[in-house]
């Protein structure tokens, strides 16, 4: 397999990425630019160096900063590499691997191909996306996913361009062709204090979704504080400001009012 | 727990561990006389044994259900000057020193001084141990190449059936009558020696049974004395219960325990059997009698927990007799490894867990004592919940129980010539020790130091610390032309230190054989009886010797790094790199940090260094296993280290992958701290190269935090893990859950914990990636959740 795409990151153990022990390929470049980013070095499609501040030894603390370069092109067979080790976790747990970003819908033909090299090894997959990409990437890639983990993050097109970029209207498209397609849906619901966690917006969502019968399963994301921690750490300012965890709307009410509503509701990924 | 077993506990808590010389003082006296002169040593042995239970002093502690105590008060340790009589320096540091200390009055050392050393010192098998083996044994065993477990603790190494549960100790002498008959009709030509054997075994008998009594009357006189009427009864029920066990089966839940408990004091006062002794799988052995007195009303839940907890406290009570010198150092602690095993299938291979499995891990995380440990047996056939409830233990951070996958232990003891049921009857003992309950030896006799091995082969055979040689000259490391040279090397070494250590072993098994065969425990595993001969001269259907290797990640590492600098990318020369080990990496700043941080580790699912690992793996096993020992029995291996990974790695200087002079070593079969940095499914990936079923046991460690498991899901994934690790042959696996003070360590040191992964609310990561702020929020949430 010829196909090659940029990938910064391969992450065993992903527990948060979908059913069961996982692995996750994180693919490069993402059209949105949300203020909650926790993964900037996803953003541009190309390799790229960033400065990283880590701790280094000793109780004094003191900050090192190296420049270290994110991303790298591989083959689908090089990253399948990796992927097969860990079958028989993904087996045992009802696992398999997760594309994730990044936005894995802008490398639509190396996404596909390796779907097709899971697929033909027998291991479910799964593909975290912002849902903003061409109709056709979906419907292309349709029998080759599992299970699309499914962000939705503000109903207003104003709020979502102001937060993210870009207009919701295709994601909002996009949900509801997969969503009459069939029953692959994780919705995601990043609770961003005051913006997308308020009643409005979460109201919205729920209006949205209850027409459509392919959505039974959403995920609450909490903000933590893990996107400012790492913003910091690649010495990137933090567009929100800082916000406590724990902040913000009750996940507990949150979760009941979607469970009332006939969702099955988990908290974090 | 109710207000009695928390006093229990708290008592058995509060008591410091002292030195009792109580047994040392009997032995002597006993062989101070002539009643032994005119006997065959197995007969010496029981009248000694016989002696001291007929006149050490009973204890019975207030409130207590179980009774029996090893020494005249809890945690009074008795000395066995039989095996290894103490010097009176040993004794000060015995009381002095800092981790494990045992408490030593003035009239001890009095004791000590005027009686037992004049006595013993010449005869104890520590001095006969060491004035029989050969100075390559010596020099070898000096430098650190390995330990030597029988040079003051006795081969205990065993575990208990069912036998006794079904049988009391009169059956056992009616036995022992039949096979003295038995021999003398076969005109068998060892009649005399067998006969002597036999007649020891019922000496025994009467002496253990003779104990109980003792603790019947002493009862029946409390509860004479006895105001509290309540008490009074229960003083008159245990009064009973001792005059009718160990002489007859137990015929309740409440005989069962304490007809245990006393074997378990027969055997652990004879001698200072090494892993004490153990119970095996309490699950199985106490079942009928629990479940037949909770049908008859005779037993409730509450009754049957309280009675458990009680027995819990006993174990808790005998800490492990004290060790000293290089002993002390390969395993220091108070733990005298005596591990439950729960779960696992049935003889016939069924599912064996029941509700008792359920009662008995309540007590564990409700009693969390240092002793007895405790383990599950986890078998495909096993259902999830019993996992799961283990690992709800397990989280509160309490380190117990451990997780042994019943599947790889079954088909271990099958490799090695068990048959089916012996081998599904069985367990693991003392770490990780396969073993046939009931019906094997399985003595550990050393631990093994594979690093020391690849030092001494860079040094040509020389120990660069003392500038001795001690291994053979296999070459000058400037002149190999290719890893393949050095390997050879490495392994030609290997051979040479194995085959001291076996020649050693053998001598040193004959010496037990013949100066303390052990009656007491030979009646309690078969084939002791049948065959006429001691436990200790392979009387058991099986006798397994076993040398444990250590440092598996370290020595992987080191090879690999070598191959891969050295002869593959050839980025230094052996010359640069002995060197720069010479030096501790002083000066070489640079070339440590490349081997620290740009070369294949073990524990990362690289075939790069696990295929070293397996080569590595594949010398051992050939140079140990199948080897015969003078029992009958053979070598075999297994890996796991208690404490030796610590003081092995004290007698190396730097090596090849990084790491420090002095630093300990990888231990078990986990990677060198901080080398994996791909997550637990590529340590297990790579754990899972090693061939398990070839060894009697391995022990991994993984570290986690309790947030991974705070919630059903996060347990869920944790037991698919280790479902996948047995699926693949994983013999052992210990989670250790992480507390503040091991985050706090890893923020000022993250280079020791780049594997440690944290849960951030939806999110995990490494814990040292994370900034001080969050690092610190995460530690506050930990404190916060210990012991919940």
């Amino acid at each position: 397999m010829a196909t090659a795409g940029i990938i910064f990151d391969i992450k065993k153990f992903a527990i948060h990425d979908g059913p069961g022990i996982r692995t996750t390929v994180f693919l490069k470049g993402c059209p949105l630019d949300c203020w909650w980013c926790h993964n900037p070095e996803g953003r541009e499609g190309q390799p790229e160096n960033f400065c990283v501040r880590t701790r280094r030894g000793g109780s004094g603390g003191n900050w090192a900063e190296k420049e270290e370069l994110f991303g790298r092109e591989v083959s689908v067979a090089e990253i399948m590499t990796e992927i097969i080790k860990d079958i028989v976790f993904y087996d045992q747990s009802g696992g398999g691997v997760t594309f994730s970003g990044g936005e894995p819908l802008m490398q639509p033909e190396f996404l596909k191909a390796a779907l097709i090299e899971c697929q033909e090894s027998g291991i479910r997959t799964a593909v975290d996306t912002s849902g903003y990409g061409p109709a056709d990437i979906f419907d292309e890639i349709y029998d080759l996913v599992d299970l699309f983990l499914y962000d939705l993050k503000n109903m207003d097109d104003h709020q979502h361009i102001k937060y993210t970029g870009v207009s919701n209207e295709q994601i909002l498209d996009n949900l509801k062709m997969l969503a009459v397609r069939g029953n692959k849906i994780n919705l995601r619901l990043p609770m961003i204090p005051g913006i997308t966690d308020t009643h409005e917006n979460l109201e919205a969502i729920l209006e949205f979704i209850e027409p459509l019968p392919g959505i039974r399963d959403v995920s609450l994301l909490p903000y933590n504080r893990l996107a400012e921690d790492k913003l910091e750490r690649f010495s990137l300012n933090s567009r929100l400001g800082r916000i406590s965890s724990g902040t913000g709307n009750d996940l507990d009410a949150v979760t009941r009012r979607f469970a009332n509503r006939g969702y099955r509701v988990k908290v974090g990924g | 727990m109710n207000v009695r077993i928390k006093k229990l506990r708290e008592q058995s808590l509060a008591a410091v561990p002292s030195l009792s010389l109580e047994r040392a003082a009997l032995m002597t006296e006993f062989y101070s006389g002539d009643s032994f002169e005119r006997v065959s040593t197995p007969v010496s042995r029981a009248m000694a044994f016989a002696y001291v239970m007929s006149k050490k002093a009973i204890c019975i502690n207030d409130g207590e259900l179980i009774v029996g105590e090893r020494g005249p008060a809890p945690k009074a340790t008795p000395t066995y000057p039989d095996i290894c009589t103490h010097t009176l320096k040993d004794f000060d540091i015995l009381d002095s020193r800092e981790k494990i200390p045992f408490r030593v009055d003035a009239e001890s050392a009095r004791i000590q001084e005027k009686e037992i050393i004049p006595f013993w010192s010449g005869r104890s098998i520590r001095d006969r141990i060491f004035e029989n083996v050969d100075q390559e044994w010596i020099d070898a065993y000096r430098a650190g190449i390995f330990t030597e477990f029988q040079e003051q603790r006795a081969p205990g190494h065993t575990v208990l059936d069912d036998k006794i549960y079904s049988r009391g100790f009169l059956d056992f002498k009616a036995d022992i009558e039949k096979s003295i008959e038995n021999i003398a009709s076969d005109k068998d030509p060892d009649e005399i020696k067998k006969r002597e054997q036999l007649k020891a075994m019922a000496i025994a008998a009467d002496a253990i049974i003779d104990y109980a009594e003792r603790h019947a009357d002493k009862l029946k006189e409390m509860a004479d004395r006895e105001s509290d009427g309540e008490r009074r009864l229960e003083l008159e029920e245990m009064a009973q219960i001792c005059r009718r066990v160990p002489s007859n089966a137990p015929e309740s839940f409440h005989e069962a325990l304490q007809y245990y408990w006393f074997v378990h004091l027969g055997v652990i006062t004879e001698l200072n059997t090494w892993d004490s002794f153990n119970p095996g799988r309490l699950d199985q052995h106490f079942y009928r009698s629990y479940k037949q007195d909770i049908e008859s009303g005779k037993l409730t839940e509450e009754k049957a927990r309280e009675l458990l907890q009680a027995f819990w406290i006993k174990f808790n009570n005998q800490p492990a007799p004290p060790k000293v010198g290089v002993t002390a150092q390969e395993s220091n602690t108070y733990t005298d490894f005596c591990l439950i095993n729960l779960g696992g299938v049935t003889e016939n291979g069924n599912d064996a867990v029941n509700e008792l499995t359920y009662l008995i891990l309540d007590v564990i995380q409700e009693m969390r004592l240092l002793q007895p440990s405790s383990m599950v047996q986890i078998s495909r056939k096993n259902p999830d919940r019993l996992i799961m409830r283990a690992l709800e233990i397990i989280k509160t951070g309490y380190g117990q129980p451990s997780l042994f996958n019943t599947e790889a232990i079954v088909q271990e003891l099958l490799r090695q010539g068990k048959s089916i049921q012996d081998a599904r009857n069985g367990g693991a003992s003392g770490c990780v020790e396969t073993g046939a309950f009931g019906k094997e030896s399985y003595i550990l006799t050393g631990y093994f130091n594979l690093t020391k091995v690849l030092e001494i082969t860079l040094h040509n055979g020389i120990d660069p610390r003392s500038g001795k040689k001690i291994g053979i000259a296999s070459g000058d490391p400037d002149e190999f032309n290719s890893f393949d040279d050095l390997y050879n090397a490495f392994d030609r070494q290997l051979e040479h230190f194995i085959d001291i250590k076996i020649r050693g072993n053998c001598i040193i098994e004959r010496l037990w054989a013949e100066i303390l065969p052990a009656p007491f425990l030979s009646i309690l595993i078969d084939d002791c009886i049948a065959n006429g001969r001691d436990y200790n001269d392979g009387g058991a259907r099986y006798n397994t010797s076993y040398i444990q290797g250590v440092g598996l990640g370290t020595i992987t590492d080191s090879l690999t790094a070598i191959r891969y600098h050295v002869y593959d990318k050839k980025h230094l020369s052996m010359g640069e790199l002995l060197e720069a080990l010479k030096s501790d990496f002083v000066g070489h700043e640079a070339l440590n940090e490349r081997l620290l941080e740009e070369t294949p580790k073990y524990g990362n699912d690289d075939d790069y260094a696990d295929g070293i690992m397996q080569r590595i793996f594949e010398s051992y096993f050939k140079s140990v296993d199948g080897r015969p020992n003078t029992k009958g029995g053979h070598f075999r291996i297994n890996l796991l280290p208690t404490t030796s990974h610590v003081y092995f790695g004290s007698v190396i200087g730097a090596t090849p992958d990084g790491r420090h002079a002095g630093v300990p070593l990888s231990e078990g079969v986990s990677p060198v701290q901080g080398a994996d940095r791909n997550g637990p499914t590529a340590v297990l990936k790579s754990a899972s190269k090693i061939d398990h079923l070839r060894t009697g046991g391995t022990l991994l460690n993984q570290k986690f935090t309790p947030q991974l498991m705070e919630d059903r899901d996060g347990m869920t994934k944790v037991m698919h893990l280790v479902r996948s690790y047995f699926k693949m042959d994983g013999h052992h696996i210990q989670f250790n859950v992480v507390n503040a003070e091991t985050l706090r360590k890893a923020q000022k040191n993250p280079e020791k914990y780049r594997d440690l992964i944290v849960r951030v609310a939806g999110y995990s990561d490494y814990f040292v990636d994370l900034g001080i702020d969050l690092q610190n929020e995460i530690i506050n949430r930990t404190e916060h959740c210990a012991g919940q």
